[in-house]
């Protein structure tokens, strides 16, 4: 083979490897963001990190399983910067699992503006996540209260038969934290980056 | 042959020095709680697996070393692969590797069985101390680092405790099962006790769990794990092990103090008593970032003496004060302070460094504000 | 061996200076202009080495403020927000400004001359992604003149440190990062192109070097997981500038999330920055032994099952956060499982010095070095490995100590190895012998006052990244700070000894090293400008 004829070939596979490594490089950059939405998927499929489903579940037509008694634990946290309080009915409830319970929270927004906020659950030890089904939850969606102004949702859940014998507390815990508009928080950022409040 | 027979005993003896060593304070401790023994002999056989390991590899590599010096007039000899030989040591760590999975999985399925507990205890991290919250039993309070701020800066001497003391421990019964759920208010803490053998992240949204059954009475020290901010270094963690009965009683004395505090925010303060007890708390909790000479350190942590919208905005910096401030490291102190704390700071705030309000905020405002509220 | 032909300089490189030969035609620049416009893998190389040790002595300077302050308890020398810059900032250069490019410059250098061809593949994207760098750096560095400060977070600036909280700054961190993201991309894309199309006629792939292999190996790693740094990097971006909520929990998101992306990069990059370690170190052992390297085979198939483990790995950073058991469990079994490889890589480079003729200049010293204390690094990295042991060792000084001995008398000792090695092939000089020795012990001293009593400091209890510390680790710290300053100033003798080289010393000839047999040995000392302008025929060793 002549030097010439070994040069084309040469550039023609480094064409070739080059075309390779950029479609692998933009696959890889893509997986990075598909990696979000896969990570959700999986901890809906794992329990992993206490997250519980976004969205209302129907209850399962179960026998409840009167053998055994779990204690169901509720936590409410408020957050930083948002007048609001958050309380439930009850603090701790005990029930069979399949039973379909309800408790209540009430909602209060002391500032003096209207604001939305939103309770994020967690529920923990996590593994229960995957047998607790929410009929209806107010963290499926924000909230909206105007000053002074108070609400009661309901949480209505079922902890299915399946869930693992070792388990015999679950705690349920709820966090407010403030819902800003994109521009708000931009703006909320620089002033404070600015430092002139208090 | 005979020099390699030399380094072994070499070896042998200088491993023979680590037991003394370990016992000054250089090695893991062991602990007082059943985890924590395990653990540690857990630590123990993967370390001397490691030593035999290295005493052979590096005993046939000094040995080689030694004996096939070029300067000897070693000749090379010519083999350059072994198959038996490398399948063999392939295979025997392989083995090793899986003897010591199945002890170190065994205690791992002890730590994350957090079950029946005899207690409940919510550890919030915030930027920059502890939060523990008795669940069931009405009784929170935060844990702030007590060292001095002279200490730090070297103008007075160092006490024993240094950056491992704090204002109020954690108080927990022994010979309970104590279960922990950690999470934090702002970035990610770690709550580590190494007596314990408890480590575990404080995720802010999220909910861990962990626990401990403490065996012997006594004061374990710990700290933050995780990178946190400027204080990261300054967030100790405290645990006072006591007799179940003295935690009752403690648990009970806790409760009335609380009361009585509680009680106290109902009478008129004057301005000197307010700022007497604001000087107190601003320096346990608003002194790391707002710093002493409440001169701040901007942009982080706005300064606070001669700030005109604190000081035209009484109403505001209440605000701030009980509700924190969102995406920074102002945390929300309606449930961690009294309302006799929370006046006072703020009437301190309001007077000291050259802030000239000239007002006071009264406790039973502060109280009221809060009952409305639902706290 | 193969036949080496003197280089002629065709038409195609004549936007390069032949560096003294005569070439007619275009005016070549000179000056800046030459090293700014230079498409010549040798002077990109030379170019890159510079770079990293530039960065090496920007980023030593960060841990000495770090070790200075750390050198007895109380706060002395510099603020808690200051500290966090300083720890940040070493890390970051370190490992983006210090190691990788510094593999990358021997890269340039050496892959070519080992494969026998006359360039990498894509001579003008070399330059750009060497110029890539300095801007980058550049922009990190001045974020510590900004306000608020540069990056404080670590440098595996966790979220929501590094996001909600994070100094104004960060957005031009996550440039700069960029910046260095795309030039390592680029780096790697030519130089898989190079090996893959420009061996020698008769090289196949089981004939290269393990230099040339190990580096293939990571440039696939590169490819592989420098994009899903870049992806994580702009999530934390638009949760700053365009409140989105990818790690915000406020917004329904999850900090977690962030670290089992950041360590789906940063696991494989931690073998990125020690793969060309193992081929640097495996063609210094067979040279100094006088014997060929044990086990061929194995350690490139070794170097092949390391890299794909370590995309199986990464929650082993994360054993505390809250995984469930099963995911603990799986990680703790496949981090166990890197062993198995490494150990074969351990116990070959051994067998190649066994009955072999041993002699120690100063390359192999280094490579010596390398190899006692690098497994020293796995034996620390194997106790991690054991997930509830891990719940005490976990960000204390412990692991400190473990990707140091990996990091510095590992990666960064086999490059000294490599500049010891191929200096004389570079300059045409031996370095001196007497100056590298005092270098390397004063090295090995060095580094191991400074960073084995982090062992004993992070078992008895001290985090990682605290200013200020309980009076029970003052001895350790003090040890560790004296070895630290050290180990610093005698880098500045790796300096002089280069500035000798390059002006002087014993000549070297083509063959610089009795033991050397692979072709980068057939080209004069220097190496002239271009060489294997004409493929040389490769003869492979006989199995």
């Amino acid at each position: 083979m002549s030097r010439r004829d070994d040069q084309a070939t040469g550039r023609a596979g480094v064409r070739r490897t080059v075309t390779r490594t950029l479609v692998v490089l933009a696959g890889m950059f893509a997986f990075a963001f598909a990696l979000v939405p896969l990570y959700d998927v999986f901890c809906d499929l794992t329990g992993l990190n206490g997250k519980t489903s976004a969205r209302a579940q129907p209850l399962v037509e179960q026998e409840v399983d009167a053998s055994r008694m779990v204690t169901v634990q509720f936590i409410t946290r408020g957050s930083q910067g948002l007048p609001w309080h958050l309380e439930v009915n009850t603090r701790q409830i005990r029930l069979h699992p399949g039973q379909r319970e309800e408790v209540f929270f009430t909602f209060r927004n002391n500032g003096d503006a209207t604001t939305l906020a939103r309770a994020v659950p967690s529920v923990s030890p996590s593994a229960a996540s995957l047998h607790l089904r929410k009929l209806t939850c107010f963290c499926f969606q924000e909230q909206q209260l105007a000053a002074g102004e108070t609400l009661k949702a309901p949480l209505v859940f079922q902890l299915t038969r399946d869930l693992p014998a070792d388990i015999k507390t679950v705690t349920l815990v709820y966090t407010l934290y403030p819902v800003q508009s994109a521009q708000a928080e931009v703006a909320r950022r620089e002033s404070i980056t600015e430092g002139d409040s208090a | 042959m005979r020099r390699l027979l030399v380094w072994m005993a070499v070896g042998v003896m200088l491993s023979a020095l680590t037991p003394i060593a370990l016992a000054n304070g250089w090695n893991m401790p062991v602990g007082v709680t059943a985890l924590s023994r395990d653990i540690y002999s857990l630590h123990m056989i993967i370390f001397w697996i490691c030593v035999v390991i290295g005493v052979i590899v590096f005993g046939a590599m000094f040995y080689s070393l030694f004996r096939y010096r070029h300067s000897r007039g070693a000749k090379a000899a010519t083999f350059h692969e072994h198959t038996s030989v490398e399948v063999i040591w392939t295979a025997i760590p392989l083995l090793i590797l899986v003897a010591m999975a199945v002890p170190a999985t065994a205690t791992l399925k002890t730590m994350y069985d957090a079950s029946e507990a005899d207690l409940d205890v919510m550890v919030t991290g915030q930027q920059w101390r502890w939060r523990y919250d008795y669940l069931g039993e009405d009784v929170a309070f935060t844990s702030n680092l007590s060292t001095s701020r002279e200490q730090i800066s070297g103008t007075s001497e160092k006490g024993e405790n240094y950056l491992l003391e704090v204002d109020e421990p954690l108080v927990l019964p022994v010979g309970q099962k104590v279960r922990l759920l950690l999470t934090s208010d702002d970035v990610i803490h770690s709550w580590w006790v190494p007596d314990l053998a408890v480590k575990q992240d404080a995720v802010p949204g999220f909910v861990n769990e962990n626990w401990v059954r403490i065996d012997e009475p006594g004061i374990y020290r710990g700290q933050c794990a995780e990178l946190c901010g400027r204080n990261h270094g300054f967030m100790p963690v405290v645990v006072e092990a006591v007799e179940p009965e003295r935690f009752e009683e403690w648990m009970a004395k806790r409760k009335e103090a609380a009361q009585q505090e509680a009680m106290s925010a109902d009478r008129e303060w004057s301005l000197e008593e307010l700022m007497a007890r604001g000087e107190q708390t601003y320096g346990a909790v608003c002194a790391a970032c707002h710093q002493p000479d409440g001169g701040g350190s901007p942009p982080a942590f706005p300064a606070l003496a001669g700030n005109q919208a604190l000081l035209e905005e009484p109403e505001r910096h209440i605000n701030v004060v009980i509700d924190g401030v969102a995406g920074s490291a102002m945390p929300a102190f309606r449930n961690t302070l009294s309302p006799v704390e929370i006046a006072a700071v703020v009437t301190y705030e309001r007077n000291a460094w050259g802030n000239d309000a000239g007002d006071t905020v009264q406790p039973s405002e502060i109280a009221e504000r809060l009952a409305a509220q639902g706290e | 061996m193969a036949s080496h032909l003197p280089p002629k300089p065709t038409p195609q490189h004549s936007t390069t200076t032949a560096g003294g030969m005569a070439e007619s035609g275009h005016a070549r620049p000179r000056g800046l202009m030459r090293w700014l416009l230079t498409t010549n893998h040798k002077e990109i190389g030379t170019l890159y080495l510079l770079f990293s040790l530039t960065m090496f002595f920007i980023g030593g300077i960060f841990a000495l403020v770090v070790r200075a302050e750390l050198f007895q308890p109380g706060l002395q020398l510099v603020q808690p927000e200051f500290f966090n810059q300083m720890t940040t900032m070493h890390g970051l250069i370190m490992v983006f400004g210090a190691i990788m490019p510094a593999f990358v410059g021997l890269a340039n250098w050496m892959v070519p001359l080992q494969i026998g061809a006359p360039d990498m593949a894509l001579p003008r994207l070399n330059n750009f992604s060497f110029w890539l760098l300095p801007v980058a750096f550049l922009l990190l560095l001045s974020t510590l003149l900004m306000p608020g400060g540069g990056p404080n977070f670590g440098w595996t600036f966790y979220a929501p440190l590094s996001t909600t909280y994070a100094p104004p700054s960060t957005s031009f961190f996550i440039l700069s990062l960029h910046l260095a993201g795309i030039s390592s991309i680029l780096g790697a894309i030519n130089i898989i192109a190079t090996i893959l199309n420009l061996r020698a006629p008769g090289m196949r792939m089981m004939d290269m070097p393990l230099f040339v292999w190990t580096w293939l190996i990571t440039a696939f790693l590169l490819i592989a997981v420098m994009p899903v740094l870049a992806g994580v990097i702009t999530m934390m971006l638009m949760d700053i500038n365009f409140g989105t909520s990818f790690f915000n929990a406020a917004g329904g998101g999850d900090p977690v999330l962030f670290q089992h992306l950041f360590w789906f990069f940063g696991h494989p990059e931690v073998y990125i920055m020690i793969l060309p370690a193992f081929g640097i170190v495996s063609a210094i052992i067979p040279t100094f032994s006088r014997k060929r390297l044990f086990g061929y085979a194995s350690m490139v198939y070794a170097t092949a099952a390391i890299a794909i483990l370590s995309f199986m790995v990464w929650a082993h950073h994360m054993f505390i956060v809250g995984l469930p058991l099963v995911a603990e469990l799986f990680f703790m079994y496949t981090t166990m499982l890197i062993a198995v490889p490494t150990g074969v890589k351990v116990f070959n480079w051994v067998a190649t010095m066994f009955r072999g003729s041993i002699s120690f200049e100063p390359p192999m010293l280094f490579a010596l070095a390398f190899v006692v204390q690098f497994t020293v690094g796995g034996f620390s990295g194997l106790m991690l490995a054991i997930a509830p042991a891990d719940f005490q060792y976990h960000d204390t000084y412990f692991v400190v100590a473990h990707f140091h001995y990996v990091l510095v008398p590992g990666a960064l000792f086999a490059i000294l190895a490599g500049a010891y090695y191929w200096l004389p092939k570079w300059t045409g000089h031996y370095p001196s012998v007497r100056l590298s020795q005092w270098h390397f012990w004063l090295s090995v001293i060095g580094v191991n006052l400074t960073f084995f009593p982090m062992h004993f400091s992070g078992l008895a209890g001290m985090p990682r990244r605290i200013p200020d510390y309980a009076l029970q680790f003052a001895d350790f710290n003090l040890v560790s700070s004296l070895g630290g300053f050290l180990f610093g100033a005698s880098q500045l003798l790796f300096v002089l000894v280069i500035i000798k080289c390059v002006r002087g010393g014993e000549k070297a000839p083509a063959k610089a090293w009795e033991g050397a047999e692979d072709l980068e040995w057939s080209v004069p000392s220097p190496a002239p400008l271009h060489t294997f302008e004409t493929p040389p025929t490769f003869q492979p060793r006989e199995h």
